[in-house]
């Protein structure tokens, strides 16, 4: 099983190889019997919501943690048992970004820097390299507290790589940051990713998961689809999504929900989101639907679903 | 005609010592709006919605909600909205019913209706098979869909909402969002503040709120209508070793001229162009010239995200038009 898990690796070039992971606390099982790949250099995106079993996963893959049961291989370390040697290649940044706020910019570098083990003088050319790619050139010497969240967060990220990591484990990084901010953050991470750094990242916003080149949804502790977003979309999506531009958008909406075909009848302002089985028939049926209550369609398109869609079209 | 205003400020400002929270805002929220408010942490939502909710004071200026004036007759205003604050206060050793019932006295609902309405609020809520069960013991979104109902116990016309969903799983987040569409089609005002994004494409109205201001304030369509570039979105083929070539799509495009951005989002490239008509062709040949295979290259819509990214650069000057 080990063998051939290595094996595996040294053809495709995996970072991650997690099989049959499993974690029970007591009565309660966190992680069940899950299974997945992250090649390197990839971003690979761990999707669900809260308590399902993201940060347990994460805590195991980093040895904080014992599995129940399953193999873990991170970076061709056996995990648990081999934790150390991956400890030292990988990053991790948490929700709570662990910077100390009473000192500057250029102190937390140093400190995380030390906690690392990076040698004194490596640390000083790292500490500048991750100043300017952080964008915060001219600001060493401000204290971290006076830091807007963007900024703040992309300081976390750079103590994260002090070291020069070889994968990053991200658990919601961007919660509560602006949207540009986020966009240079994806940016800082496509980067990094370029110069074949693995970056791991979980998160609960449905639409950030469009950023990851490949995505696990993780529902209840179950895997229950994996793919990029691209292909969850073509593959994964029971029925199609039309939307809908009406005059009335109240009065259709309360038409269309009157009739159980359409398990979902969303409005997004004033346009209607309906999922259909398939759209060739319900456009019939709708249009015929609203044309007896006296609501006239200006136009009616089949629109890609959200990652969303799909994964409440893979839960229920 | 005009429709009514529910929520109407002028000059409305908070100041926490030396910290401005909400500055000299205007504000109109007309009846039967959902108005969405979204902007990064600190930029002052959840002051703004305690402001109406009369739940701090203003530093200055007025509003009315619900044409009482927020100052001198805050009890008459907190009488007549639903509030939901981001930690609000279930009874965790209440069950479902008895946490109903509590917030039913607690406005003074009484008399024959009062039954009849708490039933209903349970199955709008979603919640009639765990009406007996302690509410410590629901789900992140029950409860929220439970705090909901007893924000509803007084049939409000306005309901404040600050961040309900956040945190919680995707089909609670869904129904609770139909809940919120069906008193929209009962005409109840909505103001409601989210981190996500794909929400405020949901609301009728969006604000986005930054450094204590609204920046901008508009439908969703029209927001994203301010972005006077056209986006086109490609998906490219994976190479023989599996991979997406991306960078290398992102790298021969962006040099390209009448490109103003070339944006890597996941498997796909995001392109901002001043003329699709001219655009395509050029960037088709480029890609097949370097070998980068296309499975297709289409116009689409920008996210509400985009174009406050696009704005906020407008603003501080650093966009290319």
């Amino acid at each position: 099983m080990v063998r051939s898990m290595n094996d595996l690796m040294d053809d495709a070039g995996f970072a991650v190889i997690v099989e049959g992971l499993t974690k029970k606390f007591g009565d309660f099982t966190a992680v069940d019997d899950i299974a997945f790949h992250v090649l390197r250099g990839e971003i690979f995106g761990f999707l669900g919501p809260n308590g399902s079993g993201k940060t347990t996963t994460i805590r195991m893959l980093l040895g904080l943690l014992m599995p129940t049961e399953g193999q873990m291989t991170v970076l061709d370390f056996q995990v648990p048992g081999q934790a150390e040697q991956v400890r030292l290649r990988c990053g991790y940044m948490s929700q709570k970004f662990s910077l100390y706020e009473d000192l500057t910019v250029a102190e937390n570098l140093r400190f995380f820097g030390r906690v690392y083990g990076v040698p004194p003088r490596r640390l000083r050319r790292r500490s500048r390299e991750i100043i300017v790619m952080a964008g915060l050139a001219g600001r060493g010497n401000e204290l971290t507290r006076n830091l807007s969240g963007g900024w703040r967060q992309r300081l976390a990220l750079g103590a994260a790589i002090l070291h020069d990591p070889d994968i990053l484990f991200l658990d919601e990084p961007t919660a509560g940051v602006d949207p540009v901010s986020r966009r240079q953050f994806w940016d800082l991470l496509y980067t990094l990713a370029d110069q074949g750094k693995t970056i791991f990242v979980t998160t609960h916003y449905m639409d950030e998961a469009e950023n990851c080149h490949r995505l696990a949804f993780i529902h209840r502790g179950r895997i229950v689809a994996t793919g990029s977003p691209q292909t969850l979309k073509q593959t994964q999506m029971s029925g199609e999504v039309l939307e809908i531009e009406v005059d009335c958008p109240e009065e259709a909406l309360r038409s269309l929900k009157t009739d159980p075909t359409f398990t979902e009848v969303a409005l997004y302002g004033r346009r209607l989101h309906v999922v259909v089985p398939e759209a060739v028939g319900a456009r019939a049926q709708i249009q015929h639907l609203l044309g007896a209550v006296g609501v006239s369609v200006s136009r009616m398109v089949v629109i890609p679903p959200s990652l969303e869609d799909v994964f409440i079209a893979r839960v229920r | 005609m005009k429709r009514k205003l529910v929520v109407e400020a002028k000059g409305l400002s908070k100041r926490f010592g030396d910290v401005v929270a909400v500055e000299s805002m205007a504000l109109d929220v007309a009846e039967g709006e959902i108005f969405g408010l979204i902007g990064p942490d600190g930029a002052g939502k959840t002051t703004l919605l305690r402001l109406l909710a009369t739940v701090i004071p203003p530093t200055a200026g007025e509003a009315w909600v619900l044409g009482k004036d927020i100052r001198r007759e805050a009890e008459a205003v907190r009488a007549k909205i639903g509030y939901m604050a981001q930690r609000f206060s279930l009874y965790g050793d209440l069950t479902v019913w008895e946490n109903l019932n509590f917030f039913a006295d607690v406005h003074g609902v009484g008399g024959d209706e009062r039954g009849r309405r708490l039933e209903r609020l349970l199955a709008f809520a979603r919640l009639e098979e765990f009406r007996h069960r302690r509410s410590q013991q629901l789900s992140g979104g029950m409860q929220k869909k439970l705090a909901l109902a007893c924000a509803l116990v007084h049939q409000p016309r306005l309901l404040i909402l600050d961040e309900p969903t956040t945190g919680v799983d995707p089909i609670s987040r869904r129904e609770f969002w139909d809940i919120l569409t069906d008193l929209h089609v009962e005409a109840v005002t909505i103001l409601v503040s989210t981190p996500y994004m794909d929400e405020a494409e949901r609301c009728s109205s969006v604000g986005f709120m930054y450094g204590g201001s609204l920046m901008v304030r508009d439908t969703p369509e029209h927001i994203v209508g301010m972005v006077p570039n056209t986006l086109l979105v490609a998906h490219l083929l994976p190479t023989a070793s599996g991979r997406l070539p991306i960078r290398e799509a992102q790298n021969v495009v962006k040099v390209l001229p009448g490109i103003l951005e070339a944006q890597v989002y996941g498997d796909k490239l995001h392109l901002f162009v001043k003329d699709a008509g001219m655009a395509l062709p050029v960037i088709r040949g480029a890609l097949q010239q370097a070998g980068v295979p296309v499975s297709s290259l289409m116009p689409a819509r920008p996210h509400l995200e985009q174009a406050f990214i696009y704005l906020l650069g407008k603003r501080d000057g650093e966009v290319h038009e």
